[in-house]
């Protein structure tokens, strides 16, 4: 396949910069800012120093024995993006847009967040850096997610709740969006996933890369083979990238995405863009959208605040259009059922996003041989989840949308 | 001629500014948008802004995004939108339409079928925010095949981008008078004066301002410096404020009527 993007931001006909035109020299600016900097030696080593040395990377690459047992089919290994310092994959971006931001001469960072993982994580960046941080977060999230709130406050950010549209993820993207417009000259924000206008999906790819290619090398260091699948969830695609990118060009390892299809797809509450959405632009790339006949964004559901996301990431389109990879929809039950296998073979309490992945091993792993592996990216740790998992088993339905 | 390029020539000669009240289509519903329509001709806006209500109003602050999600309740349609400029024609109004919608919901009804549409429907321009030069080739190609005037945005923050963006604008050059998303506001960018000046030297076009102009004295001001003056979330809240009467059968036309008052006081 061909490197992408272009130098329009295209992954074939996806991507883009769909935003305001007030916000189109700041886009520029961060472009350029960014080329420099990813080439500049000592940027490179700040990054990696900070990847290192207060992360922990690299992260292992765990041979998960009892459950690939349980399952009795392909050996099972997970790449345990859930020991990153924060608990989860969304620090690897902001170490590295944290740095940039840095470097760039920008005193405030803002931020959305879903589940919290990313305002967290982006908060860290920001104490570590000595940087302002306020993160955008949907009114919905603050109360699924209450423990996260807490850690955002306790690391210094302020925690702005949206209440506009859904007053979930997507609303706390706009509003983060239309926030920078209005404080584009001392602001740098910090998008979490690979979705949004050019340069971020390029960006953030390239900043978690780093998790396929520690994966690649431990797995033919350690294997010495590669996998046969690399399965991982996505919402916007961040960690699902970031384990892909590095295989894509191994045409042999065949790349599964999960997403959440909430109660069903044959339900209206789901965040099954890839099976059930449309090409279509939305926060500023044009990918796969949840939307009606109108072209109105519909909401989405999923038990997982993370993954509770109607757009994709346009790599992620290019990849299902060109064939590459494949997406296929986990249920809320499926991922919680998931969570509690994994809890019990292998005392990892999985994040719920993640969940969905495993939920897919589940299905995928007893059809194949034992000599195939499958590589997982558990992309973040289940603490957040715990009180939502409580009341959800003790049968007592969290408020959801 | 386009009618946007009839009126502007026309102010010109008089010496004047259009004023160009946005209102939400569909809110509170399609008839009374017809209504408000004839209202603010008569009151004496010289072209109108038809806003296409979308889920995800991203360029938008608090005020247009309610109304677009009172309006998406209809529900309302593209389709719709510009259906209501044709019946407002038909009752006799004969300022100039614009429309300004997302790009999403015109890529879902597709562009040729949406070309066909808008022109058939009487549509003079058409602006859509999220989507900048580098992104609007096939839209402009489009456009001008069917003598629908693709009007852009600029801001503040364009700088070396101006020349571009006003050598491709079609009809009028709109300024976005400051940072930030529409909604009222006390306050320009500073360094109005010169942008919109800088706005004025590349290009022979009309140029019009918009986003946080909300009274008599922000519009007087703005006169000064531009052709145009567009006024939304301004009017927008006057709708939102007359939606109790408007509700109701027997204060329907007060409602009306009180929209009306605030657009007049706002003609210079």
């Amino acid at each position: 396949m061909n490197k992408v993007p272009d130098g329009n931001g295209r992954f074939g006909k996806f991507g883009g910069r769909y935003v305001p035109e007030t916000l189109m020299n700041a886009l520029f600016e961060l472009e350029e800012a960014y080329k420099h900097y990813s080439n500049d030696p000592k940027f490179q080593e700040e990054v990696r120093y900070l990847l290192s040395k207060y992360s922990g990377r690299p992260t292992s690459l765990y041979y998960a024995e009892r459950l690939t047992q349980h399952l009795g089919g392909a050996k099972i290994l997970l790449k345990r993006e859930d020991l990153n310092h924060t608990g989860a994959h969304k620090i690897n971006n902001t170490i590295g847009q944290g740095v940039l931001a840095k470097r760039m001469g920008k005193k405030k960072i803002i931020a959305e967040t879903g589940a919290g993982q990313h305002g967290v994580a982006s908060a860290t960046i920001a104490a570590l850096l000595g940087m302002e941080c306020k993160v955008f977060m949907g009114e919905e999230d603050t109360k699924r997610q209450q423990l996260n709130v807490f850690r955002m406050q306790l690391l210094g950010a302020e925690v702005v709740p949206v209440l506009s549209g859904t007053r979930t993820l997507k609303d706390a993207c706009n509003e983060t969006l239309r926030y920078w417009v209005s404080h584009v000259d001392d602001t740098y924000y910090i998008l979490g996933s690979v979705t949004g206008p050019h340069p971020y999906p390029m960006m953030v790819r390239d900043f978690q890369r780093i998790i396929g290619d520690e994966a690649r090398e431990q797995i033919l260091r350690e294997e010495g083979r590669l996998p046969d699948y690399v399965v991982a969830a996505v919402g916007g695609g961040s960690n699902a990238i970031g384990i892909f990118y590095p295989f894509v060009g191994d045409e042999s390892v065949k790349l599964v995405g999960v997403e959440a299809a909430g109660r069903g797809i044959d339900t209206l509450e789901h965040a099954a863009t890839m099976t059930l959405g449309r090409h279509g632009v939305f926060q500023g790339s044009l990918s796969y959208v949840l939307q009606d006949d109108a072209g109105q964004v519909q909401p989405a559901h999923s038990i997982s605040a993370g993954l509770d996301y109607p757009g994709i990431g346009p790599e992620h389109a290019y990849l299902k259009d060109s064939g590459r990879a494949e997406y296929v929809p986990v249920t809320d039950a499926e991922a919680l059922e998931a969570l509690q296998l994994l809890s019990r073979t292998e005392g990892i309490i999985p994040a719920l996003e993640s969940a969905h992945a495993i939920a897919q091993v589940m299905k995928l792993a007893p059809t194949l041989p034992p000599d195939q592996t499958i590589v997982v990216s558990l992309s973040g740790r289940g603490d957040k989840d715990v009180e939502a998992i409580m009341s959800y088993l003790g049968g007592q339905k969290h408020e959801s949308h | 001629m386009n009618r946007i390029d009839e009126v502007f020539h026309k102010l010109k000669s008089e010496g004047r500014t259009a004023l160009i009240p946005f209102i939400t289509t569909g809110d509170p519903d399609l008839k009374t948008t017809v209504d408000i329509i004839i209202e603010l001709e008569r009151s004496g806006a010289d072209m109108v802004e038809l806003g296409v209500p979308y889920s995800d109003p991203l360029a938008d602050g608090p005020v247009i995004q309610q109304a677009s999600e009172r309006a998406l309740r209809g529900p309302v349609t593209l389709e719709a939108c510009v259906e209501v400029a044709a019946q407002a024609a038909a009752a006799g109004v004969k300022m100039p339409f614009i429309l300004f919608s997302y790009f999403n919901p015109i890529l879902q009804y597709g562009l040729e079928r949406f070309f066909t549409l808008i022109h058939e429907k009487g549509i003079s321009g058409l602006i859509i925010p999220d989507l900048p030069i580098e992104e609007d080739g096939e839209v402009r190609e489009m456009a001008a095949e069917a003598g629908i005037h693709l009007i852009p945005l600029v801001a503040p923050t364009s700088k070396a981008r101006v020349q571009r963006i006003a050598a491709l604008a079609q009809g009028f050059v709109y300024c976005v008078s400051s940072l930030g998303v529409t909604g009222m506001r006390s306050e320009f960018h500073s360094g109005i004066e010169e942008f919109l000046q800088s706005v004025r030297e590349a290009t022979p076009l009309p140029i019009a301002v918009g986003f946080g102009i909300s009274s008599r004295d922000q519009v007087e001001r703005m006169s000064k410096h531009a052709d145009g003056v567009i006024v939304g979330s301004a009017i927008v809240r006057q709708v939102e404020e007359a939606l109790p009467l408007l509700l109701k059968e027997d204060t329907y036309r007060d409602g009306i009527s009180q929209i009306g008052r605030f657009v007049a006081s706002l003609r210079i």
